[in-house]
């Protein structure tokens, strides 16, 4: 490819991948709001636009134009620095989501996929890991001690799900003999017996327990939310925030929603493979519905446990990564290798 | 020319997070610039081809070790660290020692070993060949510096652990 269409393709590509997420993140603000509303038996958002639709667009202008409180007793360089840290690795991961197959466009195969490197998967868990600074620091510029709590409890609890995050992709990285997502999700296409699709859930059904439990943990939600819990900590390491640096927390929060559920469907559930027929347009445009029918539905499955669970205490959150997590993930990882190694 | 610039950029911000690292005196401050150091050696090695081992350099040593440290140093609530006046030969021999020891090695690997400078993606780069060497040719060393490893945990594991309370009476 020319390097001039390179430049432009990847410039109109991070423009739109940057835009889509952030709609994205927007809206799954909105429809927690609104799922969790009807789980409780509420209406959730309803003034704003049909629906409540507009709410986040109204929500987006109160944070612009709030007061932005910077209480005296902070550390100031490392108050400013925490939100914008944590909102730039929550964004870069996305680069390296591919969401398709390659598309023609004016004659050239463009790939659906901001940087395809041949070690996607350690960077995306290399970029997620540099995330924690961004909680850690402005837990601990803050200079409170709920927000030291929260940022203390937000680093121990994510150093430790973080071993049986990486253990729970390991499997899956022995089946699909690649650390390139593009590559894994090519590794899990056909299908069982004809009818059952090829993806990784079925022989790794209990790594992607443990990966789903360790990304919520990682993503401090509920029933991990321990460094924001509300009960106990006012708000935890975002105590001190207001207007838009509280947002830049709130964004990345949901960003990395979105990146461990395009992760989980990437890696678990066969990427953008779905059924495809029609016209060229639609058999170019129907692999990204499918990605994003899926990624869809683990949104939904966050809600819904958000919804549904009550938080951990914390000495259980730690006795549950250290001492169940972890052993059940490295006995998955020996049985996947020898599994893989006799049938080899 | 467009790797030159990377390495020499690279190079710099690394020298900055180094020196940094000496000249700031709150511990978190420290941390941090080590932070960068790390970041930027992980962008060295990936411009010399060896992504794997750029990726594990992030993961590991800025993504884990370092949130390590920054999490004692917030438990701890570590203070500014005091100045003395008082070691004026730490100045004296210390600063012209490094910079004698330095450029000796500069000279001597420059000129002396017979190597050549890594070109660029001259490392084995991809996961499949570093596994080859790790896991083939290397397999030896590799155990024993696991081995190695597992002792010094084991280590700080008996160090760190509580007495037992009944040898704690006797004492």
């Amino acid at each position: 490819m020319d390097i001039k269409v390179f430049i432009v393709a990847s410039l109109v590509k991070t423009a739109l991948a940057l835009v889509v997420l952030l709609t994205a993140v927007a809206y799954s603000v909105w429809l927690e709001r609104k799922v969790v509303g009807h789980m409780q038996n509420r209406w959730g958002p309803t003034r704003v636009g049909p629906f409540g639709l507009l709410q986040p667009a109204a929500d987006g202008v109160k944070f612009l134009f709030k007061e932005d409180l910077t209480p005296p007793h902070v550390y100031k360089p490392l108050y400013v620095a925490a939100p914008i840290i944590a909102v730039i690795f929550a964004l870069t991961s996305i680069a390296l989501i591919p969401v398709g197959n390659d598309v023609p466009i004016f004659g050239y195969k463009i790939p659906l996929q901001i940087s395809d490197v041949n070690i996607g998967l350690l960077a995306v868990l290399g970029v997620t890991s540099l995330g924690v600074y961004g909680i850690a620091l402005s837990g601990w510029a803050s200079n409170s001690k709920y927000s030291l709590l929260g940022g203390l409890r937000a680093s121990a609890q994510m150093i430790s799900y973080e071993i049986a995050l990486g253990l729970s992709l390991v499997g899956v990285m022995i089946l699909s003999g690649s650390f390139s997502l593009r590559e894994i999700v090519q590794a899990q296409s056909g299908s069982y017996l004809g009818f059952i699709p090829r993806w990784n859930i079925f022989p790794q059904l209990i790594g992607f327990f443990i990966y789903l439990m360790a990304a919520y943990a990682e993503t401090n939600r509920i029933p991990f939310d321990l460094p924001e819990a509300e009960t106990e900590l006012v708000a935890g390491y975002h105590t001190e925030y207001s207007a838009m640096k509280f947002a830049m927390f709130f964004m990345a929060e949901y960003a990395n929603m979105i990146t461990v559920a395009c992760l989980a469907t990437l890696l678990f559930f066969g990427g953008w493979s779905g059924p495809i027929f029609g016209p060229t347009i639609l058999q170019a445009l129907l692999p990204v519905l499918w990605f994003c029918a899926k990624v869809f539905v683990f949104i939904f499955i966050y809600i819904w446990v958000r919804g549904t669970l009550p938080r951990f205490r914390y000495d259980q959150l730690m006795a549950f990564g250290w001492k169940f997590l972890l052993p059940l993930a490295i006995a998955n990882l020996v049985i996947t290798a020898l599994l893989v190694a006799l049938r080899a | 020319m467009l790797h030159l610039t990377l390495f020499l950029v690279f190079g710099a911000v690394c020298l900055a997070g180094a020196i940094n690292l000496l000249v700031q005196r709150h511990p978190i401050n420290s941390a941090l610039s080590l932070v960068a150091v790390m970041a930027a050696l992980a962008g060295e090695y990936l411009l010399l081809g060896a992504e794997f081992v750029g990726a594990v350099q992030v993961i590991v040593y800025a993504g884990a070790i370092m949130v390590l440290f920054v999490f004692v140093i917030m438990l701890l609530n570590a203070g500014e660290e005091e100045r003395t006046r008082g070691s004026h030969i730490a100045l004296l021999i210390g600063v012209p020692g490094m910079l004698t020891g330095s450029l000796l090695i500069a000279w001597v690997l420059l000129h002396h070993s017979g190597t050549e400078a890594v070109g660029i993606g001259a490392l084995p780069g991809p996961p499949k060949a570093l596994a080859q060497l790790l896991f083939h040719d290397f397999l030896l060393p590799f155990e024993v510096t696991s081995i190695l490893i597992l002792i010094a945990i084991l280590g700080s594991v008996v160090l760190a652990a509580k007495p037992e309370p009944s040898q704690e009476k006797e004492n």
